[in-house]
């Protein structure tokens, strides 16, 4: 019994010691820049990590809400907002229905889609940038929120297509019948025995085409020229400072811990669907 | 379609084959129906990268800058040579692709080592550790390269302070200013926000191990590494070499991380950075095609190497893999 007291006492201590070991893995680079967005100019070169005084400074974050980076930084994070969610919702509805067609159905050309998905979903943007870049200027689409929306399909089509499906293929379909031979109609079955099935899905792919399109930097930085339509990313790398001499160190830091924020409420509150959707799949076998 | 149909339904149907025509018809609504579905995403898909790429081939083989529109001309593959005749490029090329390499090979040991502890931790911290590294897989690629780039910087870091115990880390060390510290740090960053990634996939590969087969491993007396490398990992080697090739095929395309912390300098340019470069900042349409054409080129021939030296079979673990998170 004591042997077996003190087993249990030393694998506790071990899952204690790999757990801590993966939360400093995970979370210290997030805290080194929520420390250093906390820093005064002063603060910023004195080579500490954490800021002598926590207190007194939300004023980076003043300086990109209310003070001169407000111009750069609110107009970006709008932008960022309005051409994430749009590209969000249009991959996951054109998804959605794509993804029904290759779970429900059987047609000539399926795998082709699939493999077309898989292909673009591993081709460089960097490649596609150059020509887009041309074309987009010469039909004014450069600098518009559309000429954005459009390429990061390219980016959360694929995705959404690829988790949708696999998402799909589980439900049991023989649900809908069930539901039709018990005297409800085709709609009723559909609504009331599939949807519920579906929604989890098409909410946790959503999730996932949101990150990916909320992390584009390639053609944030590369299709856009000024304030109009330039997402936080691609703002980020133009930010001054408020003198020439003046590296603007805390400003970004501040403005990166607010795009980091939607992720994390995003992360803590669906972390379950997340990586399911993510391993989807691979589960599959 | 129908008309020449029906006759052909009609001699099946004498012949006592009733079942055919049926399914035929209907499998022909059911392909008008899928296509419509499916119609509108495979087109855009195509869209925005069959039409560019194509778009990319033909552009890369003229001699065009958009300072100067009106002087464009035909070179056919000068621009190529240009490309292949150019140590700039090679440089690029190299640095990619020891780049890809090295952080590929330490993704998969470390996410192999956090799939691990995920699988085997206890229910009540399995929940809070895979929140914790989905918190670097969500995160904004440009935002984990300004955290890792503050750390190391000069004037604001604290590494330089804390480390200076170790020789060779003092004050005044920059570490961007010399090509293997600040290609160190790049991938550093760039290893942090996709290892959990990897992690995910090689997760769902443990969980397909049998039970059995490591129970009966460990109950004949193996060692815990012989019954990893016996057992576990022969059988995951599938998710294994699919999470490998899509993380080396997105690693080949590494750009936000070098754009902040170096843009390129220090020797750190990449292939993407130079193709950027090229056609955004000098504006050489012509020539930064043909380095888009060949990156793209490269990705191909990855693919293509891994299906047929390594038989991956994307087809079967893809629909977890293609959600890297730090598509470049």
């Amino acid at each position: 019994m004591a042997q077996r007291g003190q087993r249990s006492a030393k694998t506790i201590l071990m899952w204690t010691g790999i757990s801590v070991l993966v939360l400093v893995y995970a979370l210290f680079p997030v805290f080194t820049i929520l420390a250093t967005s906390f820093k005064t100019p002063g603060d910023l070169g004195n080579n500490t990590l954490l800021p002598t005084d926590w207190n007194y400074t939300w004023q980076n974050y003043e300086m990109i809400f209310v003070g001169d980076a407000q111009g750069l930084f609110l107009t970006a994070l709008r932008n960022s907002i309005g051409i994430t969610l749009i590209a969000t919702a249009i991959a996951v509805v054109l998804a959605t229905l794509c993804a029904y067609a290759v779970a429900r159905l059987d047609f000539p050309g399926k795998k082709i889609i699939l493999a077309v998905a898989l292909g673009v979903s591993i081709f460089p943007v960097i490649s596609v940038v150059t020509p887009l870049f041309n074309v987009w200027r010469s039909i004014g689409l450069y600098d518009t929120w559309i000429g954005l929306i459009i390429p990061y399909l390219s980016l959360t089509l694929p995705i959404s297509i690829w988790t949708l499906s696999a998402f799909f293929r589980q439900i049991p379909w023989d649900l809908e019948y069930a539901a039709q031979v018990d005297g409800a109609t085709q709609w009723q079955a559909f609504r009331k025995a599939i949807v519920p099935l579906a929604l989890p899905g098409v909410f946790t792919t959503a999730i996932i085409a949101f990150f990916i399109a909320w992390n584009d930097f390639v053609y944030g930085i590369s299709l856009t020229s000024t304030e109009a339509a330039r997402p936080v990313p691609a703002a980020l790398a133009f930010f001054t400072g408020a003198s020439q001499f003046e590296e603007p160190t805390g400003a970004i830091s501040a403005a990166a811990i607010v795009v980091t924020i939607p992720v994390v409420l995003l992360v803590l509150m669906f972390q379950r669907q997340i990586v399911s959707g993510l391993t989807q799949g691979a589960v599959k076998g | 379609m129908t008309a020449t149909a029906e006759p052909t339904r009609r001699q099946r149907r004498e012949k006592g084959q009733s079942t055919r025509p049926k399914r035929s018809r209907r499998s022909a609504a059911q392909a008008r129906l899928g296509w419509m579905l499916a119609g509108p995403a495979f087109v855009i898909m195509l869209a925005v990268t069959a039409y560019p790429i194509g778009q990319a081939i033909f552009d890369s083989m003229f001699s065009q800058r958009l300072t100067a529109p009106d002087d464009r001309s035909f070179v056919f593959l000068g621009n190529y040579t240009t490309i292949f005749t150019d140590p700039v490029f090679w440089t690029a090329l190299g640095v990619t692709g020891l780049i890809t390499v090295i952080t590929v090979a330490v993704e998969l040991i470390l996410g192999f080592a956090l799939a691990l502890v995920m699988h085997r931790a206890l229910k009540k911290v399995r929940g809070v550790l895979r929140t914790a590294i989905l918190v670097p897989y969500g995160i904004i690629t440009v935002v984990s390269a300004f955290a890792w780039y503050y750390m190391f910087d000069i004037n604001s870091g604290f590494v330089n302070s804390w480390f200076s115990w170790i020789p060779g880390i003092s004050g005044d060390l920059d570490w961007f200013s010399n090509f293997g510290t600040a290609v160190t740090i790049i991938m550093a960053s760039e290893i942090w926000k996709t290892t959990p990634f990897i992690a995910l996939l090689l997760l769902a590969g443990l969980a397909q191990v049998p039970e059995e087969l490591v129970e009966a491993a460990r109950v004949d007396g193996a060692t815990w590494w012989q019954q990893m490398a016996r057992v576990t990992i022969p059988n995951m080697k599938a998710a294994i070499m699919v999470a490998v090739l899509f993380r080396a095929l997105d690693a080949f395309r590494i750009f936000d991380n070098v754009f902040i912390m170096t843009r390129g300098e220090s020797g750190t340019e990449v292939l993407a950075l130079l193709a950027y470069r090229t056609s955004i900042e000098r504006l050489e349409i012509g020539l930064g095609s043909a380095i888009s054409v060949v990156l793209f080129a490269c990705v191909l021939l990855i693919c293509f190497i891994a299906i047929k030296v390594f038989n991956v079979d994307l087809a079967s673990g893809t629909d977890a893999s293609s959600g890297k998170g730090g598509k470049k």
